[in-house]
């Protein structure tokens, strides 16, 4: 035995004794070390933005109809801004009624004359082209995204991006398959598809839409959301680049209730399909009715996350945490509502709450951030006047401590416990960063509380026990069902909602049922 | 006291704990094993005291232990591995973790010679830099720890040394304790055991457990890590079981891999294991540390490996005294990227000792 055995304190030594996180190293030759190791603060991660410099911000953009970027009509424009920031990214043009006839018209035109007579092999070539124009530009889009967003940056590099890829290259494949895909020998395109998105995903929202209705030979009309127009707008670019022919696809920017109206309304539109509010979803329908058009709505959701005593406990957190602050809880799909089987909800809530202390919100162009900002005042209002609804209704409030920034639309992550059913925050879409946590003691009771809502487009399953995921996912009236995960998205894999969460289905062979005039 | 312990622990498994006349109570040695003072155990040895009454207990106990889902427990760790450390956290990172590095050498060609190397290097890993850290310990084999012993003299280097039939575990307990208590006198601050991983895949989960309490108690105050050779355990299910195991044995650090089976240390390995010892902590106040192992070889994965601790376990295990990486070459690269934080550019790999 030499000297320098730790005879004396050896359970100081190595600190294992008790919960001490200030242990000391008592050696001598170590308080070098433990000196130049204890002054630290926490590991804190230093800023790590990406770069702007890969996106070329033009001052003004303008209308991309007939495969040019032409200037409104009646020279309307708006602002777009940067949520987080508040700073005016570009100037955009607001299209009217004479910028819709014409998109309209050109599209028309370009499904009769090229597109839809084009062997489904030719338009394959093309939507390849865009995919992988999509991928090598993939960090310009990315920026770009969440600059006109808010929303992290690691999520439009890592989903965003990567899926809108993914479904024009899944999609391309079945442009000159379409006769097998179940849709009869001779399916034929619709024609002119008008497409209205909304900000939450406005890339891969785009990509959902026209690479279904490019596939199966129709012309697209799409009109991006107000605030989110930029990415939309690169996408005519690498839309230009890949040479596609002339009115096969063009982007009308400007507000929801001119140009989205106007286009919807439009006799030469003969499809439209529209992803939004509930709200202006039933107004459409209404509008439409009696018209012959064809109609895709995907439109609001007020998810359960149903997690029973069973579940692998970590990875439900997790889930519970991608299926509400993804996207800062901006996602129709989010699992808004936490069913937690009472036997664990305390611990469930604990751990939840502990994670969420490491949830990094701020800057959505640094890359280490998990929570952007919320994409406009008026949805930051809407969710500011929920969550007071929640508090006053008797929920108890709890956010996460973080420092939210001065400028921009900024909520902290928050989750409400005693939330009953009759709550308006387990009834009413808050579309942002708020988790209703709600109880339930049965399989039974899980899937009635689950489906005891207006919507009906995901739900997501906890438990080790297969039997009871392939059970509850036959109860559950949703469109998407997760075990075990949640958010995750693929091309191959139908999505769309059930009631008042719309009707259609996009993604999948399914996806091109809707733009297949079957 | 031992019923409410088990409702803490088990979530969920209804029926209440009952004792068949099959239940074969543990060796003496256990009660023991947690009585000492200092160990982490002492605690949960309180807390987890019905366990110590049969094997049937045991497994109830470990089975009881909520799931591991392997899809999403990869899901999270690849999703921490893509956080971007740069600059002064960066530099942080690259300091702590050669503060954190136990320099390994584990070769059937080992030589007195090469083990001085390595001490050398260990005390003062960058020749040309004073301010760089020692490293925390050097792990050899128990034969070359008189070596290294006089040559750490009067350092903070610990001498670690594997024991218990190292690599495969394949030995009497009797051996395997010979092996210990020869590290031990030879002067070994650290014992890295390897538990029986033909025991754990067959269920016999009551045999580990007396394995590590009987090498606990030859460790004397010498500290415990206790390698669940995760690549042999396969699933996060196991390597979960296998780290209470360890943890509820008296185990001072549970460590992922001998460094002689692939995969060794995965990051979804780490991960479940931190979260392992952080629930073991709320459970009992203990704070066990976790030692990744094998395959480790340069900085930046070094970093994605304490980015992992920082987001599961905290502050508390950013210390070498709970966290460490067991290897060789990766202590170069370290040294190699903070002299690149510090100046801008890169040294050429001559511009460092090989030990």
């Amino acid at each position: 035995m030499t000297e320098s055995y730790p005879t004396e304190k050896p359970e100081a030594e190595l600190g294992t004794d008790a919960p001490d996180p200030s242990r000391g190293h008592d050696d001598s030759p170590r308080d070098l070390v433990a000196a130049h190791v204890s002054e630290r603060a926490a590991f804190a991660y230093a800023p790590a933005p990406e770069s702007r410099s890969i996106v070329h911000l033009q001052s003004s953009y303008g209308l991309f109809i007939d495969g040019a970027f032409v200037e409104p009509a009646d020279g309307n424009t708006y602002k777009t801004e940067n949520p987080a920031t508040e700073e005016v990214l570009a100037e955009i043009a607001a299209a009217g009624r004479a910028d819709v006839d014409r998109a309209v018209e050109v599209a028309g035109r370009a499904q009769r004359q090229v597109w839809g007579p084009m062997p489904g092999a030719e338009r394959a070539k093309y939507l390849f082209r865009v995919a992988r124009i999509i991928q090598e530009r993939s960090r310009e889009l990315a920026v770009l995204e969440s600059l006109d967003n808010g929303k992290p940056i690691r999520e439009s590099r890592d989903v965003d991006v990567p899926l809108a890829a993914a479904h024009f290259f899944y999609y391309a494949g079945w442009a000159d398959k379409l006769e097998y895909a179940g849709f009869g020998p001779r399916p034929a395109p619709i024609g002119v598809a008008g497409q209205v998105i909304p900000w939450n995903f406005p890339l891969m929202m785009a990509a959902w839409k026209l690479a279904p209705a490019l596939a199966a030979g129709n012309t697209c009309v799409l009109k991006p959301a107000s605030t989110t127009p930029l990415t939309a707008l690169l996408l005519a670019e690498i839309i230009q680049q890949a040479e596609l022919p002339p009115g096969v696809v063009n982007v009308i920017t400007g507000a929801g209730s001119v140009a989205g109206a106007a286009l919807v309304a439009h006799p030469g539109i003969d499809k439209v399909a529209f992803t939004g509010s509930t709200e202006v979803g039933k107004d459409l329908q209404r509008a439409l009715a009696g018209t012959g058009k064809h109609l895709t709505l995907e439109l609001g959701g007020k998810a359960a996350n149903i997690v029973f005593e069973d579940a692998p406990l970590d990875q439900a957190v997790e889930g519970i945490v991608n299926g509400i602050f993804f996207n800062q809880g901006e996602v129709c799909c989010a699992g808004s509502r936490l069913l937690v089987q009472e036997s664990i909800a305390d611990t469930v809530v604990e751990r939840l709450k502990r994670r969420l202390g490491t949830l990094r919100v701020g800057d959505p162009l640094d890359k280490n951030t998990d929570l952007g900002a919320i994409n406009n005042a008026a949805q930051l209002e809407k969710i500011r006047e929920l969550a007071a609804a929640g508090e006053a209704e008797g929920a108890v409030r709890w956010s996460a401590s973080c420092t939210l920034p001065s400028k921009g639309y900024w909520f902290a992550p928050t989750v409400f416990t005693n939330v009953s059913q009759a709550h308006r925050i387990a009834q009413e879409e808050i579309f942002g960063p708020v988790l209703s946590v709600l109880t339930f003691r049965t399989p039974e009771e899980a899937v009635a509380k689950a489906n005891n809502t207006v919507y009906g487009l995901s739900a997501g399953v906890w438990t080790e026990k297969g039997s009871r995921i392939l059970w509850m996912a036959g109860q559950l009236r949703a469109g998407v069902v997760w075990a075990n995960s949640f958010n995750r998205f693929d091309p191959t894999s139908p999505f769309g909602g059930y009631r008042e969460s719309g009707f259609g289905r996009e993604g999948g062979r399914q996806g091109l049922g809707a733009y297949l005039d079957v | 006291m031992e019923s409410e312990a088990r409702t803490t622990i088990q979530s969920g498994s209804g029926a209440p704990a009952r004792f068949e006349e099959s239940s074969r109570p543990l060796a003496s040695t256990f009660a023991a094993g947690h009585s000492r003072v200092g160990s982490p155990s002492a605690t949960a040895g309180e807390m987890l005291a019905d366990l110590h009454r049969s094997e049937t207990e045991l497994r109830r106990f470990l089975h009881g232990l909520p799931g591991v889902d392997q899809v999403g427990a990869e899901a999270r760790a690849a999703s921490l591995a893509t956080r971007s450390i740069k600059t002064s956290a960066k530099l942080w990172a690259l300091e702590m973790a050669v503060s954190m590095v136990d320099l390994t050498t584990l070769e059937g060609a080992d030589t007195p010679g090469k083990v001085l190397s390595l001490c050398a290097k260990a005390r003062r890993p960058d020749p040309a830099d004073a301010s760089v850290p020692p490293v925390a310990a050097v792990c050899i084999y128990p034969d070359l720890v008189p070596v290294a012993r006089r040559a750490l003299m009067g350092t903070s280097v610990k001498v670690a040394s594997v024991a218990t039939a190292f690599p495969s575990g394949r030995a009497s307990l009797a051996v395997k304790l010979a092996d210990v208590r020869d590290a031990v006198m030879a002067g070994a601050d650290e014992v890295d055991m390897v538990i029986d991983r033909g025991a754990f895949l067959s269920g016999r989960y009551g045999l580990i457990l007396e394995e590590v309490q009987a090498v606990k108690e030859t460790c004397g105050p010498a500290h415990l890590k206790v390698i669940l050779e995760t690549g042999e355990l396969v699933t996060y299910d196991n390597v979960r079981r296998a780290s209470y195991l360890a943890m509820v044995g008296g185990a001072d650090f549970i460590k992922t891999s001998t460094g002689k089976v692939s995969p060794a240390a995965t990051l979804p390995v780490a991960l479940v294991m931190l979260e392992a010892v952080r629930d073991f902590a709320e459970l009992t106040g203990a704070l066990v540390g976790v030692k990744v192992a094998g395959g480790i070889r340069n900085a930046k994965d070094a970093i994605r490996y304490l980015v992992i601790v920082n987001e599961t376990v905290g502050d508390a295990w950013l210390d070498p005294s709970l966290f460490r990486f067991g290897a060789s070459s990766l202590l170069n690269d370290l040294l190699r990227q903070r002299s690149k934080q510090l100046s801008g550019a890169y040294a050429g790999s001559e511009d460092f000792s090989i030990e």
